[in-house]
């Protein structure tokens, strides 16, 4: 069962350029760090796709295994785990996220 | 049974004795601690990396006893 949800969640993270982990969903998050990570995205203006942990018991144990990380939000850029809330909001802030997302093709919704 | 900030600091040291460690508990009542560690051990380590060595040291307690901690990893200068 773990097998399929780590199958579920690699295939996820590389559909999309960015994707998020997080509790309730971008227009109602469930809790302040996911509500931090949504600001940084939207402040950035990049596309990205989140899945809520909360309505899924499986999701939510998986992929706390699949990265080895024991906190929600998580963020995958490109199918890499990126961080969670704290090393999102460093790197917000130090300018190495906008370079990340540039470094990898990444550009702001026109 | 929550932890308290010495109890968190101890935990790290275990697995980082050389670490500095800076802990606070953002509430006063024990749900949210904000945490800046700094070793040697980071070195050569990404953020990722570094903040997973201080949840191991924490041996599954995040999430569980252990609400929310806010971290803050870096080697030293």
């Amino acid at each position: 069962m773990t097998t399929s949800v780590h199958d579920r969640i690699k295939n996820d993270v590389t559909a999309d350029n960015i994707v998020l982990y997080m509790k309730g969903d971008p227009m109602f998050p469930q809790c302040g760090f996911s509500a931090t990570v949504i600001e940084i995205l939207n402040y950035f203006n990049v596309d990205y796709t989140t899945y809520n942990v909360l309505s899924d018991e499986s999701l939510r144990n998986g992929i706390k295994e699949f990265s080895d990380w024991p906190t929600i939000p998580q963020l995958y850029v490109k199918g890499e785990f990126v961080g969670g809330c704290d090393i999102i909001r460093e790197m917000a802030a130090n300018g190495e996220l906008i370079a990340h997302f540039e470094s990898v093709g990444i550009e702001p919704k026109g | 049974m929550a932890l308290d900030a010495p109890e968190i600091k101890q935990m790290i040291l275990e697995i980082l004795p050389d670490a500095q460690i800076q802990i606070q508990d953002m509430r006063g009542d024990g749900s949210q601690f904000a945490a800046s560690v700094i070793s040697k051990e980071f070195i050569g380590k990404n953020r990722v990396q570094q903040h997973q060595m201080v949840y191991k040291a924490l041996k599954g307690k995040i999430g569980a006893e252990l609400h929310a901690l806010s971290l803050q990893t870096s080697a030293p200068e």
